[in-house]
């Protein structure tokens, strides 16, 4: 099911949550809502969900408008932060739910919601755990029976909030690829929220960045990393070093010979793994020297200081693979030549 | 060398035990008021009553119990409390659920109502009831002349122990599903449970030990309940009289096995009470 949100608006008190927010999700995408905390990304999940209701605005489910129905007719799945299992119930009597409050006329046969029930617990590979109740159960198998139990009812948009929020780092990395392969699987229109980049960037085909309340870019995660709509964007996914030329005489990375491209802007966003590095020759006169390293498994971290530069851009990351920092044979302390291959620019 | 440190050992443990309980005296001396006064306002008069109630013998307090004031007394209570309780319950549900479910203007003046009759001596509740629907009160004229009667009748006791004992369902409620959240209910809600199914099958069953609890209480009182309804009962034997408004009245007839063994039957319900009050704090903190 495709969703449509136009120019939605909410505030709590004086607070905007959410000012004007149009977007627009077409069926069977992964799409991750990412933003800083009190962004609104949870509070325009839950509109789409009808949990909120918006000041202003339409929210549109396969081309209906649905802003005015009740969360209980939307055939929506919600997957909640601290996955709200019925406590008083096993993982069975949980996932049963949805089907067993239906109304009468829609209502499965016991036979067929415990059929339903066991596809779902083996989908989310817990099936050992049917009689167990959720204070019995880890994180990381409760979220997934969060998940059956959306599942349950067969929604045509899955909507999840912070659904690893909660979770240690490397369960976290587990349920993500899951996540995607799940996805995959059953091609249920998807959206999550979070405030993990990487994370939006591994498990999702569509990223919308949202902050304070607005959309700052919506497109595919290579997209939004490679040409960052702003500055906000830029600083938000994944590292970046900034050089704000305003405090400074504005062409003074040209002509240090450390930027190939002319100034296009006031601000110069640079991502570490688009800064090389060699050992300076001694007649180069190159300030900048390598002040420490950071081993991240596969890459390395660099940390130059330019003495001679306060400010923005004193202290400068560059990133790069393993053996190439092996070849440049350096140690702490050395003098070294800085080249940017690519810049971001924003004014 | 070794029995030194083994010295040196047993010294700090003594320091330690020294600086981490009181003297011996203050210790037994605060448990010794305690019990004491326990025993002195607590046990003692209860089996005063047992011990006036009995003191002419079993046949005497049947007798007693018999009489048909003392019998129209417990049949009074208990439907006031059979109509009271329930009238309760739905209210104390109904509020608990709008003040920790919604928000609205009025919200924390709301809050702070449900108290009221905690802070309002109970005279001034029956007082309030006489003023509205007494012969001389606002809405007297009215119910004379379609002559129903509420005050010194029924009507006006089931109204003075509702106002009296209206706060304890919700009050037992609030703290709870204020600490429970509703992400429950929204779960159940996104599932597409209607609302009343919501509340039958995943609000209730979490609250239902602290709701048992606050009708316990609410129902204890409402039995129990003195002043509001000497205000508004006019002590018609027979007719008006609960079962502690006969107590006072046997007992100012000098009629003493009367009096203590109809107060054991309210002792008697306020030991059930307890155990019963002990069971449901035990079973909710299981829950």
């Amino acid at each position: 099911m495709s969703i449509l949100l136009n120019n939605i608006s909410k505030n709590f008190g004086k607070f905007a949550a959410l000012y004007d927010v149009s977007l627009e999700i077409p069926e069977g995408e992964l799409v991750a809502l990412l933003g800083p905390s009190g962004c609104g990304k949870t509070t325009l999940l839950r509109i789409i969900a009808g949990l909120e209701t918006p000041d202003f605005g339409r929210v549109l489910l396969s081309g209906e408008d649905k802003t005015e129905q009740h969360v209980s007719r939307r055939g929506i799945g919600f997957v909640f932060q601290h996955y709200a299992l019925f406590r008083h119930m096993t993982v069975f009597d949980n996932i049963a739910f949805g089907l067993r409050v239906k109304p009468r006329k829609e209502r499965p046969t016991e036979a067929f919601i415990s059929k339903k029930v066991h596809s779902l617990l083996e989908l989310v590979q817990l099936d050992w755990l049917a009689d167990r109740f959720p204070d019995q159960l880890s994180g990381g198998q409760r979220q997934r029976i969060a998940l059956a139990r959306a599942l349950a009812v067969e929604p045509s948009v899955l909507l999840l909030d912070e659904p690893f929020g909660a979770l240690d780092a490397s369960v976290r990395k587990d349920l993500r690829q899951w996540l995607r392969n799940l996805h995959q699987e059953l091609h249920v229109t998807s959206i999550f929220v979070t405030h993990d980049q990487e994370e939006a960037m591994e498990v999702a085909s569509q990223v919308v960045v949202l902050n304070q309340g607005r959309i700052e870019q919506q497109g595919a995660p290579a997209d939004i990393y490679d040409h960052p709509a702003n500055a906000f964007v830029s600083k938000f996914i994944g590292q970046t070093n900034i050089f704000d030329l305003s405090e400074t005489e504005s062409n003074w990375l040209q002509r240090a010979g450390i930027l190939a491209e002319k100034p296009q802007g006031i601000f110069a966003h640079v991502r570490p793994h688009h800064i090389d590095i060699v050992k300076a020759e001694e007649a180069s006169g190159s300030p900048v020297t390598l002040k420490d390293w950071q081993h991240l498994g596969a890459t390395i971290r660099v940390e130059l200081f330019n003495p001679q530069h306060n400010g923005s851009g004193a202290t400068l990351f560059a990133e790069m693979p393993n053996e190439r920092f092996k070849q440049l044979n350096l140690n702490k302390g050395d003098r070294v030549a800085v080249h940017i291959k690519q810049a971001h620019w924003f004014n | 060398m070794h029995a030194n440190v083994h010295v040196i050992g047993d010294a700090t443990g003594q320091a330690n035990f020294k600086a981490l309980h009181d003297p011996f005296w203050v210790r037994w001396g605060l448990v010794g008021v305690a019990v004491g006064f326990i025993v002195l306002f607590l046990c003692v008069p209860l089996g005063l009553v047992l011990y006036q109630a009995f003191s002419k013998g079993w046949q005497a307090y049947w007798t007693a119990l018999a009489q048909p004031d003392a019998i129209a007394a417990m049949q009074l209570t208990l439907v006031v409390a059979l109509i009271t309780v329930p009238l309760n319950t739905v209210f104390g549900v109904a509020a608990a659920w709008a003040i920790t479910r919604f928000e609205f203007w009025g919200k924390s003046l709301l809050t702070t109502l449900i108290d009221l009759p905690f802070s309002v001596s109970p005279v001034i509740s029956g007082l309030i009831f006489v003023l509205m629907f007494g012969a001389q009160g606002w809405f007297g004229q009215w119910f004379s002349v379609h002559d129903i009667k509420v005050i010194f009748a029924v009507p006006g006791i089931v109204l003075a122990t509702i106002f009296i004992t209206f706060p304890f369902v919700a009050r037992e409620l609030i703290p709870l599903m204020q600490e429970m959240g509703s992400e429950e209910e929204e779960a159940a809600l996104s599932l597409g449970a209607s609302g009343w199914k919501t509340f039958f099958l995943v609000t209730l069953p979490n609250i239902k030990w602290a709701l048992l609890y606050g009708v316990l209480l609410c129902n204890a009182r409402a039995m129990g309940e003195f002043g509001a309804v000497s205000v508004v009962s006019g002590h018609i034997r027979g007719v008006t009289n609960t079962l502690p408004l006969h107590v006072e009245v046997s007992y100012n007839d000098y009629d003493v096995i009367g009096a203590f063994s109809s107060a054991s039957i309210l002792a008697g319900l306020a030991i059930v009470t307890l155990v019963l009050k002990s069971f449901l704090e035990w079973k909710q903190a299981r829950a």
